[in-house]
Formats: C-alpha cells, sequence, structure tokens
C-alpha cells in the first residue's frame, strides 16, 4: 500500500484598489495594458511604495489561518530574467513573511483534520503572456497585483483532502474579504507537489511539483495523474525515472510531463529588498486587524449543527455563502426557529435565488421579511401552503409578507366564537347529516368544506374540525 | 568665481535675465564640451517654472541617470542611448518647481559604476585643472560642469564617494546629506541601500542652499526621511567653539607611508596643516585609533554589498519593456543579446560578481559577511559620534591621477586611505568634501563627516573651515578650449 503525500502552493490575488507597490489600479480589464505605471514597468529610477491596505489584509489572512504574525515584516527580492518580470526581480517575502506555522480545519466526509501551514507570505504578481508561434504579447494589467501564496506543509493524503482544503481557503478568503477568489479569472492559482510513503511513513518517491495549475478539477488531474505514474515505475521497474523535478500538467492529455530536473533549479539569489523598511507589526494593530475577522466557515458548521442542531449537510450549505449565513444569523437574532428559518432559506430562498441567478443581496426579503412569515405560519394566521405563494408575491412586489397577506385576504380566521356561529347554523340547518354522521357515514368533511366555502378559506382548519367535533357531539 | 547667491543678486539687481544666463552657460557647455566632455546632453532650451526660491532663475546641470522626462538620459551606457523617460525624478522637480534652470544632462562612469569618469559610452570626462589627468567618478561630468564654471551647481549620486571623490579632484565642495534625506525616487539605482542624491557646488553655503531645497520626505520613496522644519542655510554660521572632531590614525599617519611618493606625504602634510587650523578657531580635533583590519574591509565590503545589488537592480535593462531590443531565437537569446550589447566589459564583470555573490552557495560567506562587516565599521563610527561631532580625513592619498597611471584601489598601501569615504554611505551619514588647497597645482580637499540626521551640524563646521581655509569658490585663470 503506498501512502500518498500532497503539499500545495496556493497563489491568491488580493482584492485591492491599487497594485501592491504602484498606484496603478488593480482591477480585471478585458484591455490589455490599460492599468499600467512606470513601477509596473520597471523603469529606471522607480521605487516600490508598498500598499498599506494591501499588507494589512495579509495579516488578516496570517491570521485567519492561525499563523505566527513576527514583530517584523520584511520584504525580499526573487531575482530571474523573464519577459513577464519587467523589474528582474519579484518583490516577495523571504525572510520575515506575514505568518508561519498556522493551521486551517477542514472536513471531509465529517471528520475534521488539520492541515499546516507552513507560511504565507505577500508578493505581486507577474505580467500575463500570450504566446503565438512567431511572436509573444504581454500584458503588464496583472504585473504588480497583491498576491498571497499560502504554502502548506506535506500533509494531505487524498484528493478529497487537497479539493476541500482549497475550497475551504477559497472560503476563507471570501469570508474575511481579502479576495475573490475567482478561478475563473486565474485568481487563484495552485502548485501541487506530490509524492509517495510507504505504510511505514517512509518517503519511497521523490518530490514532484506541479506548477500554475489553473483550476480545482485540473488539481484533481494532476494529483490523480501523478499518483498513477509515480506507482506505476515504482511497480514496473523504472524507478529511475522517478527523480526530484518540476513537471507540467497537460490539459489535453491529463499527463504530467518532465519539465525542469532540480539539478536545473533556479537559483534565485533571495536577498532583503532595499527600498522598503522592515515593518514593525503593533500588538495594538494585530488585535484591531483580528477584530476585524468574522466567525469562518468552519467554526459557522460546527456551531450551527451543536446550538442549532442542524445537519452537517444543511450547515454547509448555508455556510456556503458568507452573505447567506450572516442571513441565517440575523433570523435566528430575531428569535425565530433556527431549524424553520434553515428550512426556508436551503429551500425556499436558495431555490429562488439559483433559479433567478441572483445573490441573497440582490432581494428585498430581508431577514426580518423571513422571521415575519414564519410566525404567521407558526401562529396559525396562514397555513404553511399560503406562505409559499406569499413568498413568492413578497418577491415579486417586493412587499412585506403582512401587507401580501392583508393584499390577498389571506388571514386566517382563529377567533373561535366567529366559526363557531358558522358550524352551528349549519348544524341547525342539516340535522340529517348529523345523524347520518352517527351510523357512520362520513359528513364531517362536508361540514369542514361548507366552514371553508362561507369563510372563502380563512378559517383555521385545525380549529375549525375541533369546534365541529365539539358541537356534534353536544346534540 | 560665481556663487548661487552672486547669480542671486545679478537677478535681483537685473544685471542680468535668467535666460542670459542660460544662454552663457550653455555656450560655455559647448565651447569645452570637446576638451572636458562632461556633458551627455545640452539643452537648447530655456525652460523656467518662477519662483521664489535662492536657486530662481539659475542655471543648473543633473548627472544623466536622473530620470528626467522627455529628455534623454542615458546612464551614460549604450543599452539606454535612446532612452528618453516618460517620468521625472522628484530631485529634478524640485529644482524645476524652485526656478532652476536645466541646462543639461552630465556624464558619469556607466551606470554610475566606476570611479573615474572613464567609462561612460560618451567616453572620459578630463579634469579642468589638468586635461591629463581625469576628474573622478562616477558624479565626474557634473563636478567639471562646475568646476568649469559653467553652472554654480550640479546634481550628482554617491554611492561609495561619487560626488565627494571627484570634487575633491575638481576643487569644488561635494556633498551628500544623510542617506534619505533627498528621494532617490528617479534615481537610477546602482546600490539602493547605498546610493544618495548630493550635489557639487562652489562654497558650503551653496550646498546648503541646494539641499534646503531638495531634502524632505517623499511619498514615492519608503526610506525618505520624514520633514523636520530645519533651515541648514540658518545653521552655517553658528557658534563652534569646543566641537569635537577626530580624525583616524591608521588613515592619516605619515609613518604609514614610508615608502609612498611625495605627494601622499604632501597631502597628509597639508591635511595636518588643515587640522592646526581647525584648533585655531575653537575646534577640539583628536587622533583615534581603529583596527586597522575593519578599515582595510572598507573597500571588499563595499564592491561586495554593491556589485550584489547593483546586478540585482539593473536587471530590468533586458530590451524588452524598453531600451534596444536583441536578436535571437528565443527570449532568452533575446534578453542576453540586448545585453551582451549593451553593457561594457566593466560592468559586466561587476554584474558576474554581483550573481556570484549573490548565489544561494555564497551569500553567508560573501554577502552576509560583507553586511556584517558594514554594521561592524558602523557601529565602531557610531560609537565615535557619541564623543565627537564630526570626523575629518582627507578625501584620499593624493591629487587626480593622470590617464595612464595605474589605478590600483587595491594595492595595500592606499587601500583604506583612497576608499574610506564609503563609510558615510556605509553608515549614511552626512558628508562634505571642501577644497583644502593644492599639491602639484592640482586640487586636493578635506572631507568632514557627521552622525545620521547631522546634516546642518557637518555643514556648519563645514563652512567655518571653509572660511578659515580660504579655497571657496576655485577657478583656474584660464581653461584651455
Amino acid at each position: 500500500m503506498y501512502k500518498v503525500v500532497i503539499g500545495l502552493e496556493v497563489h491568491c490575488e488580493m482584492k485591492t484598489n491599487s497594485k501592491n507597490f504602484s498606484s496603478a489600479k488593480n482591477t480585471y480589464s478585458e484591455y490589455p495594458n490599460e492599468f499600467v505605471d512606470t513601477t509596473d514597468l520597471g523603469l529606471p529610477g522607480i521605487l516600490p511604495v508598498a500598499n498599506k491596505y494591501a499588507f494589512e489584509n495579509s495579516i488578516k489572512m496570517a491570521l485567519a489561518l492561525n499563523c505566527k504574525v513576527p514583530d517584523v515584516v520584511m520584504f525580499d527580492r526573487k531575482n530571474y530574467y523573464y519577459p513577464d518580470l519587467p523589474k528582474g526581480y519579484q518583490i516577495t517575502q523571504d525572510t520575515k513573511p506575514v505568518g508561519r506555522d498556522g493551521y486551517v480545519m477542514i472536513n471531509v466526509n465529517g471528520e475534521d483534520i488539520k492541515i499546516g501551514i507552513d507560511n504565507i507570505h505577500l508578493e505581486e504578481d507577474t505580467a500575463s503572456m500570450d504566446h503565438f508561434s512567431t511572436y509573444s504579447l504581454i500584458d503588464y494589467n496583472r504585473a504588480g497585483v497583491p498576491l498571497l501564496e499560502t504554502v502548506t506543509t506535506p500533509c494531505m493524503h487524498s484528493v478529497e483532502e487537497a479539493l476541500t482544503f482549497l475550497e475551504t481557503l477559497k472560503g476563507i478568503f471570501l469570508y474575511t474579504g481579502v479576495s475573490e477568489a475567482r478561478v475563473d479569472r486565474g485568481q487563484m492559482r495552485c502548485d501541487v507537489n506530490v509524492n509517495l510513503q510507504n505504510e511505514e511513513g517512509k518517503y519511497i518517491t521523490p518530490k514532484v511539483e506541479m506548477k500554475n495549475i489553473n483550476s480545482f478539477n485540473n488539481v484533481k488531474m494532476a494529483i490523480e495523474s501523478e499518483v498513477k505514474r509515480q506507482i506505476d515505475c515504482l511497480e514496473n521497474g523504472r524507478s529511475n525515472e522517478l527523480i526530484q523535478e518540476t513537471r507540467h500538467f497537460d490539459e489535453e492529455s491529463m499527463t504530467t510531463k518532465s519539465a525542469r530536473a532540480k539539478a536545473d533549479a533556479v537559483d534565485y539569489k533571495y536577498y532583503i529588498e532595499p527600498n522598503i523598511p522592515p515593518i514593525k507589526i503593533e500588538d495594538s494593530w494585530v488585535e484591531e486587524i483580528k477584530k476585524s475577522i468574522p466567525m469562518l466557515q468552519f467554526d459557522r458548521v460546527v456551531k450551527y449543527m451543536s446550538n442549532y442542531e442542524l445537519s452537517r449537510y444543511d450547515s454547509e450549505i448555508i455556510v456556503k455563502d458568507k452573505n447567506v449565513s450572516d442571513y441565517f444569523e440575523e433570523t435566528i437574532k430575531l428569535g425565530v426557529n433556527p431549524k424553520s428559518s434553515a428550512n426556508w432559506i436551503t429551500t425556499m430562498i436558495l431555490g429562488y435565488l439559483n433559479k433567478n441567478d441572483l445573490k441573497i443581496t440582490d432581494i428585498s426579503f430581508k431577514p426580518n421579511d423571513l422571521v415575519e412569515l414564519i410566525n404567521m405560519v407558526d401562529h396559525g394566521e396562514i397555513s404553511s401552503k399560503q406562505s409559499k405563494q406569499v413568498f413568492e408575491k413578497c418577491l415579486t412586489d417586493n412587499k412585506s409578507p403582512k401587507k401580501i397577506v392583508k393584499e390577498l385576504g389571506m388571514t386566517q380566521i382563529t377567533d373561535d366564537k366567529t366559526i363557531r356561529d358558522i358550524v352551528v347554523k349549519l348544524l341547525d340547518e342539516y340535522p340529517n347529516l348529523i345523524e347520518d354522521h352517527r351510523k357512520g357515514k362520513n359528513t364531517f368533511d362536508y361540514f369542514v368544506g361548507q366552514v371553508m366555502k362561507q369563510t372563502k378559506g380563512q378559517a383555521n382548519p385545525v380549529i375549525t374540525k375541533n369546534i365541529i367535533n365539539e358541537e356534534m357531539e353536544k346534540r | 568665481m560665481k556663487t548661487i547667491l552672486d547669480y542671486r543678486s545679478y537677478l535681483d539687481e537685473k544685471k542680468v535675465t535668467s535666460e542670459e544666463l542660460f544662454n552663457e552657460s550653455i555656450s560655455k557647455a559647448h565651447m569645452y564640451q570637446e576638451k572636458y566632455n562632461s556633458f551627455v546632453t545640452i539643452l537648447d532650451e530655456y525652460n523656467h517654472k518662477e519662483s521664489d526660491s535662492l536657486i530662481n532663475g539659475i542655471p543648473y546641470s543633473l548627472k544623466d541617470n536622473f530620470s528626467t522626462k522627455g529628455i534623454l538620459t542615458t546612464a551614460s551606457s549604450n543599452i539606454l542611448k535612446d532612452y528618453v523617460p516618460v517620468y521625472s525624478a522628484t530631485a529634478y522637480k524640485k529644482l524645476q518647481d524652485a526656478g532652476g534652470i536645466l541646462v543639461g544632462k552630465t556624464v558619469l562612469d556607466e551606470l554610475a559604476m566606476g570611479g573615474t569618469s572613464t567609462t561612460g559610452a560618451t567616453g572620459s570626462v578630463k579634469n579642468p585643472w589638468d586635461q591629463n589627468r581625469l576628474i573622478g567618478g562616477s558624479s565626474g561630468g557634473s563636478c567639471a560642469a562646475v568646476a568649469l564654471g559653467i553652472v554654480p551647481f550640479a546634481l550628482g549620486s554617491d554611492t561609495g564617494d561619487s560626488i565627494r571623490k571627484p570634487a575633491s579632484f575638481g576643487g569644488v565642495v561635494g556633498f551628500k546629506p544623510t542617506y534619505g534625506r533627498i528621494s532617490r525616487y528617479g534615481l537610477f539605482a546602482f546600490a539602493s541601500s547605498l546610493d544618495h542624491v548630493g550635489c557639487f557646488t562652489r562654497c558650503v553655503k551653496d550646498a546648503a542652499i541646494v539641499t534646503d531645497i531638495l531634502k524632505g520626505h517623499d511619498e514615492r520613496d519608503m526610506t525618505s526621511l520624514p520633514d523636520e522644519n530645519i533651515n541648514y542655510t540658518d545653521m552655517l554660521d553658528n557658534d563652534i567653539k569646543g566641537k569635537k572632531l577626530f580624525y583616524i590614525k591608521e588613515i592619516t599617519d605619515p609613518e604609514l607611508y614610508k615608502d609612498a611618493g611625495a605627494i601622499t606625504l604632501e597631502v597628509l602634510d597639508k591635511f595636518k596643516e588643515a587640522i592646526e587650523k581647525c584648533k585655531k578657531i575653537g575646534f577640539i580635533v583628536e587622533e583615534v585609533s581603529i583596527d586597522e583590519k575593519l578599515l582595510k574591509a572598507i573597500y571588499p565590503a563595499y564592491m561586495t554589498i554593491s556589485c550584489a545589488e547593483a546586478t540585482s537592480n539593473n536587471s530590468n535593462l533586458t530590451g524588452i519593456p524598453f531600451g534596444p531590443r536583441g536578436e535571437g531565437n528565443n527570449i532568452n537569446e533575446i534578453m542576453f543579446d540586448a545585453r551582451t550589447k549593451g553593457f561594457s566589459e566593466f560592468i559586466k564583470r561587476r554584474f558576474i560578481l554581483g550573481s556570484y555573490i549573490l548565489l544561494k552557495e555564497n551569500q553567508e560567506r560573501l554577502f552576509k559577511n560583507a553586511q556584517r562587516l558594514r554594521h561592524m565599521i558602523v557601529d565602531k563610527i557610531n560609537s565615535l559620534f557619541d564623543i565627537y561631532d564630526g570626523m575629518i580625513l582627507p578625501a584620499g592619498g593624493g591629487i587626480a591621477p593622470t590617464f595612464d597611471e595605474e589605478i590600483d584601489r587595491l594595492s595595500d598601501r592606499y587601500l583604506i586611505l583612497e576608499n574610506h569615504l564609503a563609510i558615510g554611505n556605509f553608515g549614511g551619514y552626512p558628508s562634505i568634501t571642501i577644497p583644502s588647497g593644492f599639491v602639484k597645482d592640482m586640487p586636493i580637499a578635506i572631507n568632514i563627516t557627521g552622525p545620521q540626521f547631522k546634516d546642518g551640524e557637518v555643514l556648519n563646521i563645514a563652512n567655518k573651515i571653509e572660511e578659515e581655509l580660504g579655497y571657496k569658490g576655485l577657478i583656474k585663470e584660464e581653461y584651455d578650449v
């Protein structure tokens, strides 16, 4: 038996107004080279100015990943030549990154697993390039965009763990607002390290790195194909092919191909960036940032399951989007039964949002509206069947449930005397039917139907049935 | 010889217009260009923005490694021979805003690396005092432009001694303030942790005037110092009685130079005379001893750090986003070709050294050890600055060398004497070189260096010594044209 060992390096573009070291805009653009300034082009004489917001958010992320934040953060230069790197070096963090030795809890099939974070560091993205047969084009829009790199320890042992970690990490980026984490726009990219251990936990294949994988599905494919290849080499006497190297994952063939052996590894000649003085991190600053981190998905699921007795399934659906989760919590604050609220959100609300391709923040139906609606059902003011109709009308008309119920004249009659008067009158009219009832013929439903008819369906069915029973027995 | 304040009074008294001054400057620049080669570019357009500063309407020049929007900036390197910047350096902007009139961009050692001003792509700069001698570098063109009287002041950059050494060979004042006092934004980087912007002038007062204009925090330079509301020009005449200066025995003791030529001995002799004059006007001057080994480490530590940083800083010169595009079958070949053609052998040698120094396996032994030495030297000098207000030393061990003289800066005899000015860069200290006399009809100079942030105090000390020595506004009677 082999044990797969996976480590991930995840690059995520941060959501900021300007780039990490220049004042050019950090935004997605259809047009190349629209948001570029002198610093992004590496023109002679330029100097980096660190983006305070990006820096603060990098600490926020480090704290969210339970990392140790050093007293002083320093930037370093990573030196190499490539046209996508106009300065000839990337400003990154090597000596004292914003975070080290953290962890993230994930849940795979009901089991809690701790994923070690080796470090998280703030750096800048490169330009993007398009290669054609006889030329290449460079787009500097991306050059200098703040990038957070999260490096895990080699601690994952299955594709499922790796993918759950990525989803969890993405969730943390979204919950903290540090990144939009749009994988489809290349905002989240992955380097994947894979090798194998034997049953005693000894490494039996060298580490293979696959760089720049641009979707979660490709991460899955890359791991699967590389594990298969390593096992195949081991078992078929081709261990000589197993060397520490960088391999390229080819999307078309779904296989990995050798790109660079370790012996040819680039020496990046890291050294401390002289143009950015070390940045002191005061405890009070850390505390302030900590306060701005909301409760994250993993903890919310735990809370929903233990405090509100929701199922893991429902909890996970609710926490998927922070706004939905916040919506849910808001309804609970307003005193509604958590289970009813969860039911409404996971079925009716999310169903409606999906169908209409909307976000929960787009609709006028706010937590207090949901609470109002649930309470009306619970108090028997409307039936649960009616409530669904009311919900839809609320959304189309942008009105509160109470207003809709009133407009539709839907309010139930729950008043004992009103219903009893109708029942007594009915029974007086049809004494023969009471007789039939006593003989075993079902005329009960006829009376219920008559009450509903006379009240236009507004009589509360439970109360009506009770009163008919009582009055029949009196006779 | 005219100083900034002389020009100021001519302008204020309407004896001359600033446009006339500009025209006079550029005609002098053209007249001397063939012989002395101070300029890469001499402007032909008068461009003046009125202000009420002391330099309003007064011509100046810039070393050709300051980014000047719309004006060719080559750093005296072929790889930038057609480079016209799209933005302006902060120092340049400040001078323009203060009403300064840019006359031209001056020659330097290629990419500011070197101490001779003989390695620039447009040729060597010659010393106005003797055309057979070099002016020193790397800011040689700016130094010569001031020494020749083309402009009353010029900007340079100083990474090891690139302002203060040529100033000593050219008989002018060369000042670099505390690291961060003047923004480096737009100065082409050589070694960022050592690079300083500074100026050449004809007297200490002018250096204070120019520095008062240039200093201040720049949000584009994170290493620039916060503003302080001090006017250095106002401090120049402060009383210096009882101020304490030191000189280093291991640099200045004639006993150490017994086999040296007559010139060195005469330089040291004149230095001792200057010390006596300092004492006469009220300074307390003492000799201190520093471990020679530490002093001998200055030059190798400087070379190690500066080459390493230079390699990285100049990695942007690939001919891809700007500069002449190389040829080749793939991107590596294209960049390789651009850099092979664009740099002189001398520069390539420094880049190879720098690259070697930064290799992972060498960093600890070379780069980090050099940084440790730098810190040890700075710690030592700082401890002396706890006691003394400044350090006074001869700027070098001789006069400007001739072009055919072999300059071996590593020869044991002159290792310390010729290279100690880098202490000022290691510690980011304010440091000024002022003329102190002549040897063989060539100017010599002393250097005064003070504690970090004490720019005004250093200028004050230098101003008082300048008054006593009497070599302010030196001029050679007749320049050869």
